[in-house]
């Protein structure tokens, strides 16, 4: 079966560093992918040549099957992939629905000559789209400022379902969190994952991975050094590959 | 039946009240009907329509630059030039007339003329302020004080030094301090001028009602109230002084909008410094011109505006003009000296952004 988004051989390099080295590695619809590794392994460069910030030096990315030049971020996406970073990217002086429609805003005629923001459908449509996703999310006229961090996540997570996401990349969606929270979020990824999106997260809480992934991806050094399902893997395991102290079996 | 007092339960924070949060929302809204009561009492004659219709057709400048302000702190910039390019805009609007009447041209056509460059000089100091802002990543501070300088030596240049610019049409003032109405108690009604049997002299005989500027003020700030609150623009121009990094990521080409919200900015205060010619009938260079930015930005910050960004409202800004106006008015009609006004404003404003600390959720 055909991954729904996948790297071939990505190179990425900032000067003499090799950031990223001939990394393959794929997602399928419906699959969350953990990437795990130390800080400086490469995971940040890797998803952000995948969300357009960074183009490749060599190597290719592809989107269904086919290849895709991304030259921007709005490139990706335009294509759907999403990506929610660890700082949310919410202007917090607006409220929800505004957030979810942030760049797209829906505008109405008035009076004939004037386009003015349609504030009733937007906050109709972000009710639905948070409805689905069963977040709690008292008003949405409410400002990001008054919300909670999970809330925050929720909705950022909202307005890239909102926009039909076929990927998702997630940079550390629960380090910022309280338990209670962190558990939250992690439903919403789980239900999401049935929803036919693949999902790739970034994350240093193994437990989290263990909770969600389908699949751990372990980069050390720019490499994509294992490949393992979690249902055939431990913690312990994942440990030493991270560190290098594990000998590598691809 | 009283709810029973838990150990550990703390009375709400005054701040975070119905009444807190009204008193802290509108404060400035209090503080000015606050003021106008004192007033009332103190100064003779304070309390009058006309009075009032005064302390508005005085502040159509600070009202226009005000609206300017709102948008560009907003954005969390600051525009310092627009006392200076108010005054570039007057004094090269009158150098025009002055100098296309002196080949005989008509007076409709040289007023026409005159107006049309002075408010479209502006968009280059607001374009060069923008660019530099957007592009060149030079603070706002920066950038407009730069434009301030420039503005300000042009300025001097055209007026010959200190000189105002004189010899313009005399309709000028006359559209620039009419009135739509004109009752003569008991014997005439007219509109848009004076009865031809008063004389000049006794001009205060008559009730004027409605000034011509109030049109100019309800025009404009209806047109940029929509602008910033109803309009994907005015959002936008939120979400650049909210998170800028989200805004880039939601696909806004943040560098043009900020481009075109100092030109918004400059616009104004050439539209400013046009008014000012029809308001004085001469093209006017003072040195005080660089007084206006900053009354405009404390007006902004009353009205509920925040130097971080993020945050603000045009009718806040409007809230903010009147106070510093009827504050003006109000201290000279009651007899008080000048420098109290300024001392009133430093205090107001610092005010201001304590209560705008004690109130976080508030925008």
């Amino acid at each position: 079966m055909g991954y729904i988004i996948e790297t071939r051989g990505i190179t990425k390099r900032f000067g003499g560093l090799t950031a990223v080295d001939n990394v393959s590695m794929g997602v399928n619809a419906g699959e969350v992918v953990a990437i795990l590794g130390d800080n400086g392994a490469g995971k940040s460069t890797l998803i952000k040549m995948i969300s357009g910030v960074h183009k490749p030096d060599e190597g290719a990315i592809l989107l269904d099957g086919k290849p895709m030049k991304l030259e921007s971020p709005m490139d990706a996406l335009a294509n759907g992939i999403e990506t929610i970073y660890q700082d949310l990217a919410l202007a917090e002086n607006l409220n929800v629905s505004s957030n979810i429609f942030l760049g797209r805003e829906k505008t109405k005629r008035s009076l004939g000559m004037f386009n003015v923001l349609d504030h009733e459908y937007m906050q109709q449509e972000s009710r639905s789209v948070l409805d689905r996703l069963e977040i709690e999310i008292p008003s949405l006229k409410n400002t990001i400022r008054t919300l909670s961090g999970g809330q925050r996540q929720a909705v950022a997570i909202s307005r890239s379902i909102y926009w039909q996401a076929k990927v998702l990349i997630m940079d550390e969606p629960t380090a910022a969190l309280g338990i209670a929270e962190q558990k939250k979020v992690l439903d919403l990824v789980k239900s999401l994952k049935t929803q036919g999106i693949g999902i790739i997260i970034i994350s240093h809480q193994m437990y989290d991975v263990f909770e969600v992934a389908d699949r751990i991806i372990v980069m050390r050094r720019g490499q994509n050094v294992a490949t393992r399902l979690v249902s055939e893997t431990t913690p312990d395991e994942i440990v030493g590959l991270i560190v290098g102290s594990e000998t590598v079996k691809r | 039946m009283p709810r029973p007092q838990m150990p550990h339960d703390t009375p709400t924070p005054f701040v975070q009240t119905r009444t807190g949060k009204l008193l802290g929302r509108h404060w400035a809204l209090f503080f000015l009907l606050g003021m106008m009561a004192i007033f009332a009492f103190t100064g003779p004659g304070f309390f009058e329509v006309v009075n009032f219709q005064n302390i508005i057709h005085l502040a159509t400048i600070s009202i226009l630059l005000a609206v300017a302000e709102t948008f560009v702190i907003i954005t969390g910039g600051i525009d310092l030039s627009v006392g200076f390019v108010m005054g570039l805009s007057s004094t090269l609007a009158a150098r025009i007339m002055v100098t296309l009447g002196s080949t005989g041209m008509g007076e409709p056509m040289l007023i026409v003329l005159g107006t049309l460059a002075g408010l479209l000089v502006a968009f280059i100091p607001g374009f060069i302020s923008g660019t530099l802002v957007a592009r060149f990543k030079v603070p706002p501070f920066i950038a407009t004080l730069g434009m301030w300088g420039i503005c300000n030596g042009i300025t001097l240049h055209l007026c010959d030094g200190f000189l105002p610019i004189a010899g313009l049409p005399s309709v000028l003032p006359r559209l620039g301090n009419g009135y739509l109405f004109y009752i003569h108690k008991g014997q005439s009604f007219t509109l848009f001028k004076k009865p031809d049997y008063i004389p000049d002299e006794r001009v205060r005989e008559l009730i004027r009602l409605v000034p011509f500027s109030f049109i100019l003020i309800a025009a404009v700030v209806l047109v940029f109230w929509y602008i910033l609150h109803k309009s994907k623009f005015g959002q936008h121009t939120y979400a650049i002084g909210g998170n800028i990094d989200a805004a880039i990521r939601a696909g806004i080409d943040v560098d043009r909008h900020l481009v075109k919200i100092y030109m918004l900015s400059a616009f104004l205060a050439g539209l400013a410094g046009v008014f000012n010619v029809f308001q004085t009938g001469i093209g006017n260079y003072t040195t005080f011109s660089s007084m206006y930015e900053l009354f405009a930005v404390a007006a902004v910050v009353i009205g509920g505006a925040s130097l971080l960004g993020g945050k603000g409202r045009i009718v806040g800004s409007m809230v903010g003009v009147l106070v510093l106006a009827v504050l003006k008015n109000g201290l000279a009609i009651s007899g008080v000296q000048p420098f109290v006004r300024y001392i009133a404003v430093g205090v107001l404003l610092t005010l201001a952004v304590i209560i705008d600390q004690l109130f976080p959720d508030l925008f």
